[in-house]
C-alpha cells in the first residue's frame, strides 16, 4: 500500500485534534483532541518506519506515547484542581491571565 | 629626641583634643573641655618649644628634618607620603599658632561659658588648630593641600557656629567658596610644579627648582600665580579678601584666632616656604607684592570709616597682612615673619579687648554706641591702648620694629618696591589713624549709659539678645550666642591671656632689633640660606625705623585732633565728601562688583541650565522620550495578551504551518 494513504488519514485526523483544540470549551475534550494530535504523529511517524524498513520511527512512536501519558496526567491533574476550587471548568472562562 | 618626634607630638595633641570633645561632648560639664582643649593646646606649645630646643642643637647647616609615618602612593611618578618637615620656618610658625593658640583657647573657656555650644565650640576650636599646624608642618604639597582644606572647614564651622543666625551661616558659606577658589588655585599650581620637578616633597622639589624651571619661564610663572591665588584666597587680599569682613559674625574669640592671627597668615607662610620657586619667577613676585600693596591701601581707608568694632580691626588685618604678603614676595621673608608674629600677638589682644569691650555692651559692636569706657574698662583699656600702639607701629613697641623692617627692605630694594614702600608708608599712616578713633570713640567722650552703670558695678545685659548686625531677636537657645557676657576685668583666664599677649606686644620686638641682635633673621637663616636676596644694612634699616615712627606718631595726633580735641571736623568731612564716605563704607564697592561680574552670571546660567537644558533637553527629550517609546511599545504587545486559550492554540498552528509551509515551498 502507498504510503500516501497513511499520511491522508494522518493528516486528517490531526486536523480533527487541532480544529477540537480551537473550538472546544470542555479541558478534558481538548486533552482527548491533544492526544488525537499527537496519535496522528504517531501514525505517521510508523508508516515511515515501514517505509524505510527500519526501528527509529517505532521508537519514536513509543516515546511520544509516554510524554502524552505524561501531559494527561498534569492535565487532569489541573482539571481535578479547577474542580475542587469550585472553578467553572470552561477554558473561556479561566481568562485571567492577560496583559 | 630628634626634632621630627616633637613634630609628630605637636600634631597628636590638638587631634586627641578634638576627639575626646567630640566624643564626650555629653559627659563634660561646665567648663571640662574647655580645659581639656586648652591644655591639649599648651602641650602643643611646650612640644614646639622643645622642639625649637632640639633644633637650636643642631649646626645651622644641618636643621632640615623630615620624618614619614607611612605612603599614601608611592609609584614610578609620584611620591606622596605622610611626612614632616621641621626646619626653622616650620618652628617658628609652630610657636606662634600653638603659642597665640594657648591664649585664646584660655580667653574662649571664659567667654564662651554661657553658650550652650560651648563643647563643640573646643572641638572646632581644637581641630582647627589641629589643621593648622598640619599645614605648616607638612613635608610636601599633598599634606599640604589637607592642611590647607582642613583649615578652610574649620573657619566655616566657626564662622557659622551661631548657626541659627542666617547673617553667620551666609557668611561661613562665603568665606568657604572664595577658600574653594584658592584651593583650586593651590592644587593646579601643585600640579604645574609637579610636571617639571616629578615629586611633592618639599625638600626635593626646592633643590630642583633652580635647575629644571629656567629664570622666569613660562611654566613656573603660571604655577606660582596660581599658587598666589591660593595665597590671597586664605589671606584675604584683593580682590578675594570679601570674605574675612563677613567672617566677623563668628564668635569674638575666634575672629583672633583664625581671622587675625593664625589662618590668614597661611598665604604668607606658603609664598615663604615656597622662596625658592618665587625667586625664579619675577612676575610672580611682583604680581603679590602689588597684590598686597593694594589690599593695605584699600583695608586702611575702609577702616577709617567703618562703624562695626570688629569690622575695623578687620579690615586692619587685612591691611597688616597686606604688608606681610609684600614683604615675602619681595625678598622681605624674615622681617615678614617677623611681623607675622608681632601682628599675631597684637592684633588677638585687640580682637580680645574688642571682646570685652562687647561684653560690656551686652553684645552690640557698634563704635556710634560706644564711648567713655576708660573708667569702666581700665584693664581692657590699658590692652586695648598697648594694642593699638603697636598696630600703629610707635617706638618701642614690637610693630614699630617689624612693620618698619619691612618697609626698609622694600626702600632698599628701589625701583618697583621704593613705590610700593612708600605707599606702605601711607599706609601705615592710615593705620595710625583708624586705630586710635577706633580707641577714641571706645574709651575717650562722654561715658554711655552702659559705661556709667559699669563704673557703679553693674554689667549691662540687653533685655533681649539681637543680632548686631540685622538687629533681629535671638533666642539664646542653642545656635545662638549664649545669654551670658563677660569682661577681663572680672574674669581671670580673659585677664592672663591678655595680660600675656600685651607683655609680648611690647616686648616682642627684642628678638628682632637691626644690628642688635637679629634674632629671627639669624634663626630663620638655614631656611632662607638659598636666597638671592640680601637684608639691608643696619643703618638704612634704622632711617626707615625712625620714619616709621614719626608718621605713626603724626597719625596718633591727627587721630587725636579729629575725635577728641575737634570732635566737629570728622562730621564735617563727612557732610562735604559725603561720595567718598559712601566709596569707603561700601568698602569700594568691591562686593558689588564680584556680585555683576561672578554671581549674577553664574546664577542666570545656573537657571538657564535649569529651565532649558534640565527641563527641555533631559527630562522631555532624553527622559521623556525613552519613555514614550517604551510604553508605546509595550501598549502594542499588550494586546495580544487576550488569556484566552484558543488564541494561543491559534496563533501556534498558524505560525507553525507557516514555518512547514516556508520549508516546503523553498525545498521545491
Amino acid at each position: 500500500m502507498a504510503i500516501g494513504w497513511y499520511l491522508t488519514v494522518s493528516a486528517l485526523i490531526f486536523c480533527i485534534g487541532a480544529a477540537g483544540v480551537l473550538t472546544r470549551r470542555n479541558p478534558l475534550v481538548i486533552l482527548l483532541c491533544l492526544e488525537l494530535m499527537l496519535n496522528a504523529a504517531n501514525l505517521s511517524l510508523i508508516a515511515f518506519s515501514r517505509m524505510w524498513g527500519r526501528e527509529d520511527g517505532q521508537v519514536f512512536a513509543l516515546i511520544v506515547m509516554v510524554v502524552a501519558a505524561c501531559e494527561v496526567t498534569v492535565g487532569l491533574g489541573l482539571i481535578v484542581a479547577i474542580y475542587r476550587r469550585q472553578l467553572p471548568i470552561d477554558v473561556d472562562e479561566l481568562n485571567e491571565l492577560q496583559g | 629626641m630628634s626634632p621630627t618626634t616633637f613634630g609628630w607630638l605637636i600634631l597628636l595633641c590638638p587631634l586627641v583634643g578634638t576627639v575626646v570633645i567630640a566624643l564626650d561632648f555629653e559627659v563634660f560639664k561646665d567648663r571640662v573641655s574647655g580645659w581639656i582643649g586648652t591644655s591639649a593646646i599648651a602641650l602643643s606649645f611646650a612640644f614646639s618649644v622643645a622642639a625649637f630646643i632640639a633644633l637650636e642643637n643642631h649646626s645651622p647647616s644641618d636643621r632640615q628634618f623630615t620624618s614619614t609615618l607611612w605612603n599614601y602612593a608611592v609609584t614610578g611618578g609620584l611620591d606622596a607620603k605622610l611626612s614632616v618637615l621641621v626646619d626653622p620656618l616650620s618652628v617658628f610658625m609652630v610657636l606662634v599658632v600653638s603659642g597665640v593658640s594657648t591664649l585664646i583657647h584660655l580667653y574662649s573657656v571664659t567667654y564662651m561659658t554661657a553658650d550652650r555650644g560651648f563643647n563643640r565650640y573646643f572641638a572646632y576650636l581644637n581641630f582647627f588648630v589641629f589643621s593648622m599646624l598640619l599645614l605648616v608642618l607638612a613635608g610636601n604639597f599633598v599634606l599640604l593641600i589637607v592642611g590647607w582644606a582642613f583649615v578652610g572647614a574649620a573657619s566655616y564651622l566657626l564662622i557659622s557656629f551661631w548657626y541659627r543666625r542666617t547673617t553667620a551661616t551666609r557668611a561661613g558659606l562665603k568665606a568657604f567658596v572664595i577658600n574653594v577658589v584658592g584651593d583650586v588655585g593651590l592644587v593646579l599650581g601643585t600640579f604645574f610644579i609637579f610636571k617639571h620637578t616629578g615629586t611633592v616633597d618639599f625638600a626635593k622639589t626646592f633643590k630642583l627648582a633652580p635647575q629644571v624651571f629656567p629664570h622666569n619661564s613660562t611654566d613656573i610663572t603660571v604655577g606660582c600665580l596660581l599658587l598666589l591665588v591660593g595665597a590671597f584666597a586664605k589671606s584675604a587680599q584683593f580682590p578675594l579678601h570679601t570674605w574675612l569682613p563677613d567672617a566677623m559674625e563668628g564668635p569674638t574669640p575666634v575672629s583672633a584666632l583664625i581671622h587675625a592671627a593664625t589662618m590668614v597668615t597661611a598665604g604668607v607662610y606658603l609664598i615663604a616656604r615656597m622662596h625658592p620657586l618665587f625667586e625664579q619667577s619675577t612676575t610672580a613676585e611682583d604680581v603679590g607684592a602689588i597684590g598686597g600693596c593694594i589690599t593695605l591701601l584699600l583695608a586702611a581707608s575702609v577702616a577709617l570709616v567703618m562703624v562695626d568694632i570688629k569690622r575695623v580691626i578687620a579690615y586692619s588685618t587685612m591691611s597688616q597682612i597686606g604688608y606681610m604678603i609684600m614683604a615675602v614676595s619681595a625678598g622681605a621673608y624674615s622681617a615678614g615673619l617677623f611681623h607675622l608674629m608681632t601682628h599675631a600677638f597684637f592684633k588677638a589682644l585687640l580682637f580680645m579687648a574688642a571682646g570685652s569691650v562687647i561684653g560690656a555692651m551686652a553684645g552690640s559692636q557698634s563704635l556710634d554706641r560706644m564711648g567713655g569706657f576708660r573708667k569702666a574698662l581700665p584693664f581692657t583699656f590699658a590692652c586695648f591702648v598697648i594694642g593699638g600702639l603697636t598696630l600703629s607701629g610707635l617706638p618701642p613697641f614690637s610693630g614699630w620694629l617689624s612693620k618698619d623692617d619691612i618697609i626698609g627692605f622694600l626702600d632698599n630694594r628701589g625701583g618697583l618696591f621704593l613705590v610700593l614702600g612708600i605707599a606702605a608708608y601711607v599706609g601705615a599712616f592710615m593705620t595710625g589713624i583708624y586705630t586710635f578713633r577706633m580707641i577714641f570713640r571706645t574709651f575717650f567722650r562722654e561715658p554711655v549709659e552702659e559705661a556709667r552703670e559699669l563704673e557703679h558695678g553693674h554689667l549691662h545685659h540687653a533685655e533681649v539678645p539681637t543680632n548686631p548686625m540685622t538687629g533681629e531677636e535671638e533666642d539664646t537657645d542653642v545656635g545662638f550666642p549664649g545669654p551670658g557676657h563677660y569682661i577681663a576685668e572680672r574674669e581671670m583666664p580673659m585677664k592672663v591671656a591678655m595680660g600675656t599677649l600685651a607683655l609680648l606686644a611690647v616686648i616682642g620686638g627684642v628678638v628682632q632689633i637691626p644690628g642688635v641682635d637679629n634674632g629671627i633673621e639669624r634663626f630663620l637663616e638655614p631656611t632662607f640660606a638659598d636666597s638671592h636676596l640680601k637684608e639691608p644694612s643696619t643703618s638704612s634699616a634704622w632711617i626707615g625705623l625712625v620714619v616709621g615712627a614719626l608718621i605713626a606718631l603724626a597719625a596718633i595726633g591727627v587721630a587725636y585732633r579729629l575725635w577728641v580735641a575737634r570732635p566737629e571736623i570728622p562730621v564735617m568731612l563727612r557732610e562735604r565728601f559725603p561720595g567718598v564716605h559712601r566709596f569707603l563704607s561700601n568698602a569700594w564697592y568691591i562686593d558689588d562688583v564680584i556680585d555683576i561680574v561672578i554671581v549674577r552670571p553664574a546664577l542666570w546660567s545656573g537657571r538657564v541650565a535649569e529651565s532649558v537644558i534640565e527641563r527641555i533637553v533631559i527630562s522631555g527629550g532624553i527622559t521623556g522620550g525613552t519613555v514614550g517609546v517604551i510604553r508605546a511599545g509595550s501598549a502594542a504587545v499588550r494586546r495580544w495578551q487576550t488569556g484566552f486559550l484558543r488564541y494561543y492554540a491559534a496563533a501556534m498552528i498558524v505560525a507553525l504551518a507557516g514555518v512547514a509551509l516556508y520549508f516546503l515551498i523553498s525545498s521545491t
